[in-house]
């Protein structure tokens, strides 16, 4: 069945009458001239600006160093009282979380089939690292991996998310053509898109009643990100 | 076969039921107030988001240009969709009409003996009316967007598309959650009410055996389906249950990654007034090996379902631009006043208006078109440029002659051809072209003006009689100039 309706639908769409078709857009050319009409932003600017945005998304954000992070995020997790704090204990992150001494630290190490109903019921938080953030918009890139889950992100009530402040691009395009998304030279255009690719602007949301704005609809009530920055920049 | 063979009626929806069914929604003061309500706020956020007009046509200007470029490379595009996809270990299905979508998903379903189906927002999945489907071979198909679930848990269809429950106030929510949620008591507290959709709905996501979705933007060149949502539960249906299906048109495709950004943009700041949504999900691949969750398989059923029928006509074919923003039905005057549920269709407002007949033929729906004072508003904020008062204007041609020379007929073709208006716009033509004819009528309908009558069909339904003037303005010119 599908075959021939393959089959018909394209030859509907060939047999179509076409026109001159236009020329490719030029999205590259479309943001160098934005780019080239506002001032560039430096570091301190992008970093004001990022959080200026993601707290208008109700995201949390918390400045942390490269030392001290990981007893932040324990402070956090006591005045949150948070009691389970899922991680990947294959990280980079691992050896830090696990010697910050965090209660109640879960590592995912097994299939989700496996417990469903903990991971649903029973966690409260979940921590995961980022690919980088998005200063026009607010946003947190997640690329989850083996290593981090998909549903770290999403199923805990709360959601702590480390992001490296020398990580945040101007906007999306910037960010997908700065970390070559869709295949570079080097990997003779083969895409490099993950399983999954995440944008995460805020907690979970919803304004279905009476456009009237509720956090937590299905995803984290709260998003903390804790964004890595030098010493001077605390 | 011809081109358009393979749109089928879902539902007949008879023009004379449109007409009432929009009188009972004027007269219905609190629906109007929710509608006038969410409609001047959306509006309202909209225009923050786009404070300077000359960037804005810039952006549309873009988005236009793109979508057009994909919509020209349409059937290569879809090779290549479906190659990438396959290659990254997506299944690709076609389906020509509702019915063979319908079975390709219900087919999925039975070969995993799924019971229960967890649903993200999907305009499509209500195109083809799946969950009747899903119901007559007795797998339950629960909505989880919040709208989409309170909708559901009435019985009834999203009024909108983005905002599916907007014709509801809290007050029926509340007594629908009081009535129908096992456990539930009244509260008005949108937080607390929120809270008990969350509470529900967490449960099913954890055992439902299929979750289903539609799809943002499909990228030809990565095979990779993107998801615009705000609340979590698109993330859950394809992330939790075994088994993710998703669904589209076939035109929601573009042909590079670095042609999301820009659609997306405008995607969100049109809808809701949002610089972006909490969540914009990018999915490439089933679980791989080593991985601990997502879906063991993907699906994706591409429909067609009448858009090669608006794609076989140039002009038409810029119906099919549309990324579902709502934007339209947010600032259309007709809209705003009878709802989304008037409409009968499952796409209102203008979009719904230029869509409809290409799905369900001209019979069903060549009054739509007609639901427009063709003020523009529409196509002025469509951030795709989609002239919907020229396309409007088409179909309203297209269902009252004979399908012109050169163009194929549209299922319903002529379906408004009434052998009176034939006559009159003759006797019109005539009257108008033949000098001393008109002379003779104008001198005719101004000494007999007293017997027109006073029940003018459609025209008094709402309007006072037309009576032709005492003198015609070509007297009144004739004697000052004497004067
Ligand atoms: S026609 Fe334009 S404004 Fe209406 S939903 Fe589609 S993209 Fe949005």
């Amino acid at each position: 069945m599908t075959s021939t309706a393959r089959n018909n639908i394209l030859q509907r769409l060939r047999s179509a009458p076409q026109g001159k078709p236009p020329l490719a857009p030029d999205v590259h050319g479309f943001y160098a001239t934005a780019r080239n009409a506002a001032p560039a932003e430096d570091r301190a600017a992008r970093i004001e600006r990022f959080c200026e945005k993601m707290a208008f998304w109700r995201g949390e954000v918390v400045r942390v160093t490269h030392s001290n992070w990981a007893e932040s995020l324990r402070a956090l997790c006591v005045a949150k009282n948070v009691n389970s704090l899922l991680y990947g204990a294959q990280t980079a992150q691992a050896a830090a979380l696990e010697a910050a001494g965090i209660n109640g630290l879960k590592p995912y190490d097994r299939p989700v089939d496996d417990w469903k109903p903990e991971l649903f019921r029973d966690t409260d938080a979940g921590f995961t690292s980022t690919r980088g953030g998005i200063t026009e918009t607010g946003t947190l890139i997640l690329w989850p991996d083996e290593k981090e889950p998909r549903l770290m992100s999403l199923v805990p009530p709360i959601h702590f998310a480390l992001l490296d402040a020398s990580q945040l691009y101007d906007n999306f395009f910037d960010a997908m053509t700065g970390q070559g998304w869709s295949g570079d030279e080097a990997s003779a255009g083969i895409s490099k898109m993950p399983t999954n690719a995440l944008l995460i602007s805020g907690p979970s949301k919803t304004a279905d009643i009476q456009v009237t704005l509720a956090y937590g609809a299905h995803g984290p009530k709260e998003l903390v990100i804790l964004l890595v920055v030098n010493e001077e920049e605390l | 076969m011809s081109a358009h063979e393979n749109s089928q009626p879902l539902k007949f929806i008879p023009a004379s039921e449109f007409k009432q069914r929009t009188s009972e929604a004027v007269s219905d003061e609190l629906l109007r107030k929710s509608f006038r309500g969410a409609m001047d706020f959306l509006m309202a956020k909209r225009a923050t988001q786009f404070p300077d007009p000359v960037a804005l046509e810039a952006q549309r200007g873009l988005a236009e240009h793109i979508r057009k470029y994909s919509l020209a490379h349409l059937p290569d595009l879809l090779e290549q969709l479906e190659r990438n996809l396959t290659a990254n270990g997506i299944q690709v299905h076609w389906a020509e009409n509702a019915e063979q979508a319908n079975a390709i998903i219900v087919g999925i379903a039975q070969k995993h003996s799924a019971k229960l189906m967890v649903k993200g927002k999907s305009m499509v999945s209500e195109e083809t009316e799946l969950n009747h489907a899903m119901e007559a071979v007795g797998i339950e198909a629960l909505e989880s967007d919040m709208g989409e679930y309170i909708v559901q848990l009435d019985g009834e269809k999203p009024s909108h598309i983005i905002m599916p429950a907007i014709h509801k106030t809290k007050q029926q929510i509340a007594k629908l959650f009081a009535e129908k949620v096992p456990g539930a008591s009244y509260t008005e507290s949108v937080d607390e009410l929120i809270g008990i959709g969350r509470a529900v709905l967490r449960e099913k996501f954890m055992t439902a055996e299929i979750g289903l979705s539609g799809v943002n933007f499909a990228v030809a060149e990565t095979g990779t389906l993107c998801l615009v949502e705000n609340e979590g539960n698109g993330r859950m249906c394809t992330t939790v249950p075994k088994v993710h299906v998703a669904i589209t048109g076939i035109e929601k495709i573009v042909e590079k990654l670095e042609h999301v950004p820009p659609l997306f943009g405008l995607l969100t700041r049109s809808a809701t007034g949002q610089a972006v949504t909490t969540y914009f999900n990018m999915i490439s691949r089933p679980r791989q090996p080593g991985e601990k969750d997502g879906p063991q398989e993907v699906h994706l059923v591409l429909l067609d379902n009448g858009r090669t029928q608006a794609y076989n006509d140039e002009q038409m074919r810029s119906t099919l631009q549309c990324i579902r923003c709502g934007a339209c039905m947010n600032h259309c005057p007709v809209y705003t006043r009878v709802g989304g549920h008037a409409y009968g269709t499952t796409y209102p407002g203008p979009i719904g208006e230029i869509i409809s007949p290409h799905m369900m033929g001209l019979a069903a729906t060549h009054a739509l078109p007609t639901a427009s004072s063709l003020c523009g508003a529409c196509s002025e904020v469509c951030p795709v440029k989609i002239p919907i008062p020229d396309l409007l204007i088409r179909l309203r041609g297209e269902a009252s002659h004979d399908a012109r020379p050169g163009h194929a007929p549209l299922v319903g073709q002529g379906a408004a051809k009434s052998a009176l208006m034939d006559i009159v716009w003759a006797g019109w033509a005539a009257l108008y072209t033949r000098p001393a004819l008109y002379r003779a009528f104008g001198w005719l309908a101004t000494r007999f003006r007293f017997l027109t009558p006073p029940m003018q069909s459609g025209w008094t339904y709402s309007r006072t009689p037309l009576k032709p003037a005492a003198r015609s303005l070509r007297d009144l010119l004739a004697e000052r100039k004497r004067k």
